[in-house]
């Protein structure tokens, strides 16, 4: 069974629907990539998962952890989840972190709450975080606050700060926006490392296939609230299957080769209140036919492990064609 | 940190130096003290008595510049009314303006705050709107109305209170009701949105996501970072302190310095004005200083500037 299990998890704020219908697991020590463009609910889906979301969020469906179900779980059964088996980075370090307390400080609460550490014990802990993720003079860093920090420090001391519970499933959103390019491929580069180091599963969202095809080794696109392909990250640079993931690839600078035009997808994400009836990207897809304004894909298997949302995918020789789901 | 409050300083006593001006120039312009003193009928001999006595038929400069040397040396004139020390016809009403103020300031942050904070957390459910219609109301009714009203209520109808004087304690309660209601509905609504900013930050977010247990989020996330916003507001209070019952001790014949204030304003006692107005004006800078103290303690951003500024 998957470490977290996502079945048709949808999410709503007041009648502008935000995911409809995310199914999407993560195994142990599993790095998983979440692209898509910005507002298409990848970070919504995890902020969900762990009952961040305002109350004014209608959240359904289900994600299990380890079989046990979140949503809907009661404050005792999530605060030990949040940072100590499932950690989460955002994208804005900067404003991630209190600026009235000291970084040892906010480490330290982390340490207190999942390990039971105060004091000595917790202090020589905090320095030894901020060691890790590359943070010099630790011992006199621990005690400045974030805005005595630049952007990149902060995000290694957010990293730092999801260590401290020891958590199963790192979930990075976005979390080289903000940074500088040169800063971004460190920032990565330590994720890779401490994944290495502790077996940590890493769930990194990005708008940047690029970024998320170098570090993780299975992909999931999403666009308007729904999963529109998931595979190996191999296969979904060798056969993409759903117009939207070609649209991004094609999108997508190639690092050898002749200079050619990059192809942008045109249109734009549609409004959650005002979605088209259909499949959501047929209004933006080249490659739409009349049923596509009809019908809803469900995915399709296109080959082993690689799922498509499209009515026009191929689905592989022996995979199996789940239902239409038609919209009234 | 000498720098930032040598600055400090120079600015507020910049402030301090054009009140008094402008308070010394409209006086004077404002009607002729020697007539309001003396009585219109007063003959006319007695009337440039009374002003080479008091130094008024000097040109206005002069009286200016007299009048600053006098404040240098400490000197504020003697009141025109008795003759007798501005400064001490003023300081012997400080007490009866601070047992309303004081206990009206401790009202305003013992109410106003955590009304505040309960209406954020509870956003849009009945108390919030409950606490929101209190806090408009009492933000929007002016002083003297309220004041009418309990008094209506209280000695009127229901006989339970006295509506004026300083007989003995229970004089002081309408009063101070009053000013307290004014004053925490403002500091409720200041509260209530500061709060709110800081619970849509990133940062409360990433507390929660740490982990920590709601009431940890608000105590030790929130309410600093909120705090910061609320204590201009209460600075405002504090500056109030002495003088901010000018209203309210009229309505309630409260013998404090705000009655004292208004009363030698109409009588034209120069130097009692003066003396208070300079007295409100200290006031108000000394809140000033408190207010940037508490900032430095509560705002890291502003210690590292204050260290800045020193290096």
């Amino acid at each position: 069974m998957a470490f977290v299990q996502i079945r048709d998890m949808s999410v709503a704020f007041g009648s502008a629907p935000a995911l409809r219908g995310i199914s999407l697991s993560v195994e142990r020590g599993e790095a998983l990539g979440l692209v898509g463009e910005s507002g298409c609910g990848k970070s919504i889906t995890w902020l969900a998962a762990l009952g961040l979301l305002p109350r004014s969020a209608k959240v359904g469906g289900s994600v299990l952890l380890d079989g046990v179900e979140l949503i809907g779980a009661s404050p005792s059964v999530l605060e030990p989840v949040r940072g100590g088996r499932i950690a989460m980075i955002f994208q804005d370090p900067a404003s991630s972190l209190n600026p009235v307390h000291r970084i040892g400080h906010q480490i330290a609460e982390a340490l207190a709450l999942h390990r039971g550490l105060t004091g000595a014990p917790a202090r020589a802990e905090v320095i030894r975080l901020l060691d890790q993720v590359g943070i010099p003079d630790a011992k006199t860093r621990a005690n400045a606050y974030p805005h005595e920090l630049s952007g990149g420090q902060n995000q290694r001391v957010m990293i730092a700060m999801a260590l401290a519970g020891e958590p199963e499933l790192l979930v990075a959103d976005e979390p080289t926006t903000a940074l500088d390019v040169t800063i971004q491929a460190q920032i990565l580069d330590l994720l890779g490392t401490i994944r290495r180091d502790t077996g940590m599963g890493l769930v990194l969202i990005s708008h940047d296939l690029g970024v998320v095809s170098e570090t993780c080794s299975r992909i999931a696109v999403m666009y308007a609230g729904r999963i529109v392909e998931q595979a190996e990250s191999a296969a979904i640079f060798a056969n993409p299957s759903h117009p939207y993931t070609r649209g991004l690839l094609g999108a997508m600078p190639p690092i050898s080769g002749p200079r050619q035009k990059l192809v942008s997808i045109p249109g734009s994400v549609p409004e959650a209140s005002r979605m088209p009836q259909g499949c959501a990207f047929a209004p933006r897809c080249s490659e739409a036919i009349a049923d596509c304004t009809r019908v809803d894909p469900a995915a399709v298997t296109v080959e082993a492990n690689h799922l498509a949302a499209c009515i026009r995918a191929t689905p592989a020789k022996t995979g199996t064609r789940t239902p239409e789901r038609v919209l009234a | 940190m000498l720098h930032y409050l040598g600055t400090r300083l120079l600015r507020a006593t910049v402030s301090v130096v054009m009140v008094v001006t402008f308070v010394f120039i409209v006086l004077r312009m404002s009607g002729d003290p020697a007539v309001v003193i003396m009585g219109a009928d007063a003959p006319p001999e007695a009337v440039d008595a009374f002003r080479t006595a008091w130094g008024l038929d000097q040109p206005i400069w002069v009286q200016y510049l007299s009048f600053f040397k006098a404040i240098f040396s400490g000197d504020l004139g003697q009141s025109m009314r008795d003759g007798r020390d501005a400064v001490a016809v003023v300081l012997e009403r400080v007490p009866s303006t601070l047992a309303l103020t004081v206990p009206a300031f401790l009202l305003n942050v013992g109410i106003g705050i955590p009304a505040g904070v309960y209406a954020a957390l509870h956003r849009n459910t009945a108390i919030d709107r409950f606490v929101m219609v209190m806090a408009v109301t009492g933000f929007a009714m002016p002083s003297f109305i309220l004041a009418m009203l309990l008094v209506l209520v209280f000695s009127v109808n229901l006989g339970w209170l006295p509506s004026a004087g300083q007989d003995s304690w229970l004089n002081a309660i309408l009063p101070i009701v009053t000013m307290g209601f004014g004053g925490a509905a403002l500091l409720a609504r200041f509260t209530r949105s500061a709060m709110l900013e800081v619970l849509g930050q990133s940062y409360i977010r990433t507390a929660s996501a740490k982990g920590l247990s709601w009431s940890a989020v608000v105590w030790r996330h929130a309410l600093q970072n909120a705090a910061i916003p609320t204590v201009t507001i209460i600075g405002f209070m504090l500056g109030g302190l002495v003088a901010g019952a000018v209203v309210v001790e009229s309505v309630f014949s409260w013998p404090g310095v705000g009655r004292l204030l208004v009363v030698s304003v109409s009588n034209r006692d120069l130097a009692v004005v003066q003396a208070i107005v300079l007295m409100i004006a200290l006031t108000m800078v000394a809140a000033n200083f408190v207010v940037d103290i508490l900032y430095g303690l509560l705002d890291p951003k502003m210690q590292s500037q204050t260290r800045a500024a020193r290096a």
